[in-house]
């Protein structure tokens, strides 16, 4: 990856628990350094905007970006001069701002030069003049509902017809519309429509302290409980120049390992039984609910929810607990590799895992893929490993990727990461350093930034946390992994048949809630 | 196919092994069959819909199905379509994008019909308050018998709720009309 001083431009360090740095950028020097990451082999994170709307600030509104450097984050600021506020398109350059663009312009009304202008999270409950999160917005006007004409892309021929799914779907998931065009079984096209779920949160983060706003954090999504969590308390703690106490740095880390298991216990049950086995699901569940009854003994909640706090972790593990996870831990690990020799061996499994829905590796890296999926399809990229914050650093994590792209490699990436985190637990109960696990955060600085990086079970969560003049959150932006993979299903789906779609559509198994925010 | 037998017989049977909760539990079990075959013939069909949840509720329901609690067990079963469903178990503070798909999968379910909403979300206390994009409250768009709240309620809260539900007398033809219409944050109940 391209070294950060080939770049001129200056670069500011941001202090905290990830290595990132900050730069103010016209629009020319955006593209060209847009340009040398992704050409380096870097990466989008996130895009986000704010609106200094009653600041002290020369201009209103401001985009950022994230990409990933060889030596660690970089945020780019790109003060908007003009007016109806418009910024150059990067979908050119990262293939996931595509969506993350149409998303800021229905947020904020900041429009990107992007072929595609169609709404993205903003369906027809209020008009396309208004934007939710311009500091100015006047609410009451949002409450009309206005027309919702939306374009899918049709596939013609002899032959082809189309079906749409969703937004209610036939099981018990979240909302969201496929459009699906196909010939005879086989799929053709996908194209997905969210937003669905849009509820809010980021403009409902503006108004919560830091104490709260962890709570809504941890309800973006609700099975990454504890990477919201996290990367929200990360963000604040970096914004705030403090750094929690090492004992609750250290419990985070268990909470967020067995965050990871118990998903990857459910989805390998709900894999099985979509490939045909429904004895996957009543073994997987069984262990899963095993796991998290464990959670609400030894955490209180059978979700983790609400465990981390700004300062630290809400309460502390005892000694006792402590010997009651590694004894679970132990039994899991042997009952998981007896399920794997299991599926490893059921031809009728396999037949339906191998081959189904690919995203090869260089698809994949085309597309910005992240997190398990993208590890799947040779990604090599786990924070844990790349840039290991604390206890990280000190556990030497074995990132597990494979190379095949299919349901099989998304099947077994699960399994190993399943050992790899009980073998991280183990690790984390043997070293667990003593001392407080609560402390108190400082007041914030005023008109800054802190940002927040967690590898959750899906992937990367990112959080962004800006302050105001008065110290007060200006805005909180928050960015689920699923952004990157949901237009790779789009790809893994194409020459699949249908009924396949609820396979491969589980085998990534990427947050509704946590996109459409 | 050897190891795969072995395992289930390994595993025994998990439904209610453990004395304290699950001993609840089957009171719940029991007293909710004699319900069921009461109002609903031989079993309670149930259709879900998430208006906006963060997921966390449809976990819990995804566990209602796990061998500890068995609910397919007792003749409650989940279905693809409203059409075939008695009961909507609604969760999520109802986005404004999911209202209209909410009042259709309401009207789509025959009469008599139950709804059970799930969630602290789904009864106004949850995190996500009512503002431009979120209604905040199921019973401001279709009538609910049954509002549990929890963030979100464990598995056994939620069996009590269905049990709560079928206990409620309905009568055969629903008389109330839902339209479509746009909400207007005055008329908050």
């Amino acid at each position: 990856m391209t070294d950060l001083k080939e770049l001129n431009i200056e670069l500011n360090p941001l202090p905290g628990a990830i290595p990132a740095t900050f730069a103010q950028v016209n629009e020319e020097t955006l593209r060209t350094t847009c340009r040398a990451c992704q050409e380096s082999g870097g990466r989008l994170v996130a895009i986000w905007g704010t609106d200094a709307y009653h600041q002290a600030s020369q201009n209103r509104f401001t985009v950022h970006i994230a990409l990933v450097f060889a030596q660690g984050l970089v945020c780019l600021s790109h003060p908007i001069l003009n007016d109806p506020p418009s910024c150059t398109d990067l979908g050119d350059i990262f293939f996931p701002a595509r969506r993350m663009q149409r998303a800021l312009f229905d947020m904020m009304g900041i429009r990107f030069t992007a072929p595609d202008q169609r709404p993205w999270l903003r369906h027809g409950a209020w008009p396309e003049t208004l934007f939710p999160l311009r500091k100015d917005s006047n609410e009451s006007l949002f409450y009309q509902n206005t027309p919702d004409p939306y374009s899918f892309i049709q596939v013609t021929g002899e032959g082809v017809h189309e079906i749409a799914v969703g937004p209610v779907h036939a099981g018990t998931i979240e909302p969201g519309h496929f459009r699906f065009q196909v010939v005879g079984e086989k799929i053709l096209r996908l194209e997905e429509r969210l937003g669905y779920t849009h509820k809010g949160i980021e403009k409902r983060f503006e108004s919560l302290e830091w104490a709260e706003g962890v709570k809504l954090a941890g309800r973006v999504s609700g099975d990454s409980t504890v990477a919201h969590g996290w990367a929200y308390v990360m963000a604040v703690e970096n914004l705030c120049g403090h750094t929690a106490p090492i004992r609750s740095l250290w419990l985070r880390a268990l909470a967020l390992e067995r965050e990871r298991i118990a998903n990857h216990l459910g989805d390998l049950g709900a894999l099985g039984n979509d490939g045909g086995l429904a004895f996957g699901l009543s073994q997987f569940s069984r262990l899963k609910e095993d796991w998290i009854r464990t959670n609400d003994l030894i955490f209180g909640h059978r979700y983790l929810m609400d465990f981390i706090i700004p300062g630290g972790v809400n309460h502390d593990v005892a000694h006792a607990q402590t010997i009651q996870i590694q004894h679970e831990v132990q039994i899991i690990r042997k009952e998981v590799q007896h399920l794997k020799r299991i599926y490893d061996e059921h031809a009728g499994l396999q037949d339906r895992f191998l081959m189904t829905g690919r995203v090869l590796p260089d698809l994949a890296t085309d597309l910005g893929m992240i997190g398990l999926a993208g590890r799947a399809s040779g990604i090599a990229f786990d924070l844990r490993t790349q840039f290991p914050c604390t206890p990280y650093d000190a556990l030497n994590v074995n990132m597990i990727t494979h190379h095949n792209g299919d349901v099989a490699a998304r099947v077994i990436v699960r399994f190993e990461e399943i050992f790899e985190s009980l073998r991280l637990i183990e690790l984390i109960l043997a070293k667990l350093p003593q001392g407080d696990v609560r402390s108190d955060i400082p007041e914030p600085p005023s008109n800054s930034i802190g940002l927040g990086w967690i590898e959750g079970w899906r992937g990367e969560v990112f959080v962004a946390v800006h302050t105001d003049s008065r110290k007060k959150p200006l805005r909180i932006h928050v960015h689920d992994p699923s952004w990157q993979n949901w237009p790779a299903i789009e790809y893994a789906v194409m020459g699949n048949i249908v009924p396949d779609f609820p396979l491969i559509n589980k085998s990534f198994n990427l947050s509704y809630s946590g996109h459409d925010l | 196919m050897y190891e795969l037998l072995k395992q289930i017989v390994r595993s025994g049977i998990k439904s209610e092994p453990s004395p304290e909760p699950d001993e609840n539990l089957k009171i719940i079990n029991q007293r909710l069959h004699e319900d069921i075959l009461k109002q609903f013939g031989r079993s309670l069909a149930i259709r879900h819909i998430d208006t906006g949840s963060c997921n966390a509720c449809e976990l819990e329901i995804h566990a209602l199905n796990n061998p500890y609690y068995n609910l397919e067990g007792l003749g409650i079963h989940f279905v693809a379509s409203p059409r075939h469903a008695d009961m909507l178990l609604v969760t999520g503070p109802v986005s404004r994008h999911m209202e209209t798909a909410l009042l259709r999968t309401y009207e789509a379910i025959p009469d008599p019909k139950l709804v059970v909403t799930v969630g602290d979300c789904s009864c106004s206390r949850g995190p996500f308050e009512k503002n431009y994009a979120t209604i905040g409250n199921v019973s401001r768009i279709i009538p609910v018998d049954v509002a549990l709240p929890g963030c979100p309620p464990s598995p056994r809260k939620i069996m009590s709720a269905i049990l709560a539900a079928i206990q409620i007398k309905k009568p055969e033809k629903n008389t109330y009309i839902p339209e479509i219409r746009s909400f207007k944050p005055e008329s908050d109940a």
